[in-house]
């Protein structure tokens, strides 16, 4: 799997672009990221404990990681055996929309590097993947998850490089989120119903806690954290 | 294997580094302490409804964010009038497609709303607009906005994928102030919902594929400008993958945005 998730996404530096501005990110993260008290738990995660530490922009990364990790497992599972019942077109939907998810996980998994968290096992026995209603409504739930999560961690993040980044895939979800939405509801008011967006006209910000508790039933194990 | 034992040095080193940093930081390193002294001011919080009804009464918003909240505002404006009118023309939109475009217009109508009320009396007064894109002069491209459902909708992708990366070129610049951050990526995300919709009714896929505009006019390429960046953070992607480019909506400036929407105002 390590082959495949390395695959053509490479560290700028090994590239045609300079190391040495690799390197000059990777310190300027560093120096805004490595508050008194912060790297040593990024240590302790990077050695093998599960904890998803939100003191530090790293804890949101892996956050962010263990969710995109979700999103992309679940999507693989329907892509590699879809539901007999699916409408036309429909299927490619969820494969572009699973590229994506997988997209998104090898960049925090690459990104990370070895800050990167062992997350807990996935767990998708819970969801029908037989049934077409039941893995769109999955996917409506893990998507709309997604964007809330993304809009409520937002705040958290110290450096503005990453949260550039988190702006750069929150959009992505919600284009996700409406387009099962549409799948589900076609042509009506539920793309960006009133289930998820409020009477300001806001999407859903979910805070770390209630995502973990969301999202815990698809993990074998709970997540241990810490700064929420 | 070979390249993922060269990552893991590459990651071994960037942790040395930062230990080496942390330890400089600690020491009180003048490169740091602005970094530093940034994060404490974003840590200060502002509650949503002193934002809303006090903040500008004390003076309270930094000029900085009341700049970006109006340059958000007339973009809601722009799209709140836009789909009011459209939802108003008879024979114009009718059973789905009315919901669709009434749902976006409610959205358009709040966020104005919201961003009235945060700016208090600092906020712009609604421009005139022109939906021909004719500058003012109402003879431009698409004079049949609000009397053919096509041109109606490829103008609405057009205001929605802008509106995407329009907020999104200004989350960063709002790091200072927690609650408006929040507030913009909140409206953001429902931006980009509206989008993927608009984009789906017309046939087209609910993300953008590198910088292609696909069926849109000519005139809206640099709405997709620079949305083949395959380049994020300390990472390239080096294959010719859509996924790549689809997986990340990228940001515009303000004055790209302004240069877009400039054709629409008056």
């Amino acid at each position: 799997m390590n082959e495949s998730e390395s695959g053509p996404l490479t560290r700028a530096g090994e590239g045609s672009l300079e190391r040495r501005s690799f390197l000059a990110r990777g310190l300027l993260g560093a120096a805004a990221l490595a508050l008194p008290g912060a790297l040593s738990g990024c240590v302790i995660a990077a050695a093998g404990r599960p904890k998803l530490d939100f003191h530090d922009d790293f804890g949101v990364l892996n956050y962010a990681y263990a969710l995109e990790t979700l999103e992309s497992k679940f999507y693989e599972r329907v892509i590699a055996s879809p539901p007999s019942d699916l409408k036309a077109g429909e299927l490619q939907v969820l494969t572009d929309i699973g590229a994506h998810e997988i997209q998104h996980r090898r960049f925090f998994k690459r990104a990370l590097g070895i800050l990167r968290v062992e997350i807990p096992q996935i767990n998708l026995s819970s969801i029908d993947f037989t049934s077409r209603a039941t893995v769109l409504a999955a996917a409506k739930s893990f998507e709309d998850t997604g964007v809330g999560a993304y809009n409520g961690v937002g705040r958290r993040v110290k450096l503005a490089e990453f949260l550039s980044i988190a702006g750069k895939i929150v959009s992505v979800e919600a284009r996700h989120a409406a387009a099962i939405r549409d799948l589900i509801d076609p042509m009506t008011r539920s793309f960006a119903g009133n289930d998820v967006v409020d009477a300001r006209g806001f999407d859903l910000a979910l805070s770390p806690g209630d995502v973990l508790e969301r999202v815990q039933p698809f993990f074998k194990t709970p997540f241990r954290v810490a700064g929420i | 294997m070979k390249s993922e034992n060269l990552m893991d040095a590459l990651d071994t080193e960037l942790a040395q580094s930062m230990l080496s940093r942390r330890a400089a930081i600690l020491r009180g390193a003048a490169a740091s302490s602005a970094v530093i002294a940034g994060l404490s001011m974003a840590s200060v919080p502002v509650g949503l409804a002193a934002l809303a009804t006090d903040a500008h009464a004390q003076g309270g918003l930094p000029s900085g964010i009341v700049d970006i909240l109006n340059f958000a505002l007339t973009l809601e404006f722009l799209e709140a009038e836009f789909y009011t009118k459209g939802v108003e023309s008879p024979s114009l939109l009718s059973g789905g497609a009315r919901e669709v475009a009434d749902q976006i217009r409610i959205h358009e109508v709040a966020h104005v709303a919201f961003l009235q009320s945060a700016l208090g009396s600092k906020a712009v007064t609604k421009p005139t607009f022109d939906f021909s894109g004719g500058k003012g002069r109402n003879n431009g491209p698409f004079g049949d906005a609000f009397t053919n459902p096509q041109t109606f909708w490829t103008l609405a992708q057009a205001f929605e994928d802008t509106g995407v990366r329009a907020y999104k070129g200004q989350a960063p610049n709002l790091m200072g102030n927690n609650d408006v951050l929040q507030a913009a990526l909140q409206i953001h995300s429902v931006e980009a919902r509206h989008a993927a919709q608009v984009r789906r009714m017309r046939q087209q896929k609910g993300w953008i594929t590198g910088d292609s505009r696909g069926d849109m006019p000519p005139a809206t390429q640099a709405i997709y400008e620079g949305d083949d960046n395959r380049f994020q953070f300390i990472l390239a992607q080096s294959d010719n993958a859509n996924s790549w480019t689809e997986a990340f909506d990228e940001p515009l400036t303000k004055a790209q945005v302004l240069a877009i929407v400039a054709p629409f105002l008056t």
